[in-house]
C-alpha cells in the first residue's frame, strides 16, 4: 500500500537531525513541519527573510507583516529572527541550511531537479528554488512517483527545463525511497512502501538505481 | 534644514518621475509593499516604466494596479503567478518579462546599491536562466555572472521613520525592501509610524538612503493565504 501524504512527509522529517536549520518548499513539504520528532531542535527557514517559523495563527494572532514563502500567514516563535531577502539567501548560498525538502515534478538519474516551468503553459517563474538547490548543503525531493498521467517521475533524462543540474540528494515518493552516498553516486533503492514490491517500483521507475533494501 | 518628510505620495513623488524610467519596488507578495506610493505613482500616471520586484502584486492591488492601468512595460521578477491581467499582457506580448531567481533578485539589488557591478553565484548553472551570460568556475564549481540593479527611483514600504530618515521594518515585511531602499537614485519610503527617534542600535537602513518619506495613508496588508490553525 502506497504511503499517503503525511506518511511522506513523515519519512522525510526522519531526515532532519537535532540541531539543523531546514527549508520547507510548498505543498507536502509543508506537511513535513507536523512530523518533525519532539526531542529534536529543528529551525524553519523561509526564504523571504524569517529564521524561526512558527505555526499558523489564530484568527485573534493573525498578523499580515509575518507571512512564509508560500505567502501563508505564520507566527514567530522564541528564537525567531527576520532578515532582509539577501541576507536570506545569503544564507543560503553560503551553505548555512542544512537540508531543503522541496517538491519536483521531474528529477534524472543524475540527480537534476525540474519543478518550475512547463513549456506551452503559463509561466510563473521560479521564485526562490534554484537558489536553494544551489545552496542548501542536501536536498530531499517529495513527490509522487508517477504523474497524473501515470508516467514516471524518475527519470533517465527530465524532459522539463532544468531547476538545477546534479542536486538531488535523496527522493521520497508515494512507493519507494532512493538515496546516495554523494553526488557523484548512483541512486540506491533503500527504503519500499508497506506491500509495494521492488518489482511494483521497477514497472514504474525510468531512471536507472541500485537496489540496497535494508 | 533639510525637510524630507513630505505630506502626501503626490508630492513625495513630484520632479521624480518621467516615462520609460526604472523603478524599484520593495514588497514579497502583498507583504511590505509600498501602497500609498503605488496609488501616488496610479495617479501621475507615468507610462512605459520598467519594475523591479520580485512579484508583480494580483490584480486589483499593489503593483497589479500599475498593470491594469498599462504603465509597465517591462518586469523583473522571480514569480509572477498571482496574476490573471499580467499573464494577459505577457501571453499578448504587451509586456516583457525577465525571470531573476529570487535570491539573485535580492543579491542584485543589493549589488546595485552597493555599487557592485556584477557577481557570480551558482545559482541557476545549468538552466534557462544562464542562458547567454557568462560563466566561470572558482574551486572546479561553475558560477554565472549576475549583473547589479538600479532604478532612477526606488519605492519602499517601512514601519517607522525618524525625520533623518532612518527606517525600522517590521517582521517579514522587511524582505525586499532594505535592499531596494540602497538601489534607487532617489529612494521615496512610506512608513506607518513617523517618530521622534529610533535607537542607533535598531536603524535597519540608515537615513542616507533615504530623500523623501511619507506617512504612509494606505496599510491595508491584504494577506494572499490566510491560513488559520485548527484550535480545539
Amino acid at each position: 500500500m502506497a504511503w499517503t501524504r503525511d506518511q511522506m512527509a513523515a519519512r522525510a522529517a526522519l531526515e532532519l537531525r537535532d540541531g539543523d536549520y531546514a527549508n520547507l518548499g510548498i505543498g507536502i513539504p509543508t506537511l513535513v513541519a507536523n512530523h518533525i520528532p519532539p526531542d529534536i531542535d529543528v529551525t524553519l527557514h523561509s526564504e523571504n527573510g524569517i529564521i524561526g517559523l512558527g505555526p499558523f495563527p489564530t484568527a485573534a494572532t493573525i498578523d499580515a507583516d509575518i507571512i512564509n514563502a508560500g505567502k501563508q500567514t505564520i507566527t514567530e516563535l522564541p528564537g525567531t529572527a527576520y532578515v532582509s531577502s539577501a541576507d536570506s539567501f545569503g544564507l543560503v548560498r553560503g551553505g548555512h541550511i542544512a537540508a531543503s525538502i522541496l517538491g519536483a515534478m521531474e528529477v534524472s538519474e543524475g540527480g537534476d531537479l525540474s519543478n518550475w516551468m512547463v513549456p506551452g503553459k503559463m509561466v510563473k517563474g521560479p521564485g526562490g528554488a534554484m537558489d536553494l538547490v544551489a545552496g542548501v548543503r542536501r536536498i530531499i525531493v517529495l513527490m509522487d512517483h508517477v504523474d497524473k498521467a501515470g508516467n514516471p517521475k524518475f527519470r533517465r533524462e527530465n524532459s522539463l527545463p532544468y531547476t538545477g543540474r546534479n542536486v538531488v540528494d535523496m527522493i521520497v515518493t508515494d512507493l519507494a525511497v532512493f538515496d546516495r552516498r554523494d553526488r557523484r553516486s548512483p541512486f540506491r533503492l533503500i527504503e519500499l512502501a508497506p506491500g509495494v514490491t521492488t518489482e511494483q517500483v521497477a514497472a514504474r521507475t525510468q531512471a536507472h538505481y541500485i537496489e540496497e533494501l535494508t | 534644514m533639510v525637510e524630507k518628510i513630505y505630506p502626501d505620495a503626490i508630492a513625495a513623488l513630484e520632479g521624480l518621475l518621467f516615462d520609460g524610467m526604472t523603478i524599484v519596488a520593495g514588497g514579497f507578495g502583498l507583504c511590505g509593499i509600498p501602497e500609498t506610493l503605488i496609488d501616488g505613482m496610479l495617479a501621475a500616471g507615468t507610462r512605459d516604466l520598467t519594475v523591479i520586484s520580485n512579484n508583480a502584486g494580483v490584480d486589483d492591488f499593489g503593483l497589479g494596479l500599475l498593470l491594469r492601468n498599462r504603465q509597465v512595460r517591462r518586469m523583473i521578477s522571480s514569480y509572477v503567478g498571482e496574476n490573471k491581467e499580467f499573464e494577459r499582457q505577457y501571453l499578448a506580448k504587451e509586456l516583457e518579462l525577465e525571470f531573476c531567481p529570487q535570491g539573485t533578485l535580492a543579491e542584485r539589488i543589493r549589488a546595485g546599491g552597493a555599487g557592485i557591478a556584477g557577481f557570480y553565484t551558482r545559482t541557476g548553472v545549468g538552466t534557462l536562466i544562464a542562458e547567454g551570460k557568462e560563466l566561470k568556475d572558482f574551486n572546479g564549481e561553475t558560477h554565472v555572472l549576475e549583473t547589479g540593479l538600479v532604478g532612477d527611483l526606488a519605492i519602499v514600504k517601512a514601519w517607522k521613520a525618524d525625520r533623518f530618515g532612518n527606517l525600522v521594518f517590521r517582521k517579514s515585511a522587511r524582505n525586499f525592501n532594505p535592499m531596494a531602499a540602497t538601489a534607487g537614485r532617489v529612494t521615496v519610503a512610506e512608513v506607518e509610524e513617523i517618530v521622534d527617534a529610533i535607537d542607533p542600535d535598531h536603524v535597519h537602513t540608515p537615513g542616507v538612503f533615504v530623500r523623501r518619506i511619507i506617512l504612509a495613508t494606505r496599510n491595508e496588508k491584504r494577506i494572499e493565504q490566510r491560513t488559520l490553525s485548527m484550535v480545539a
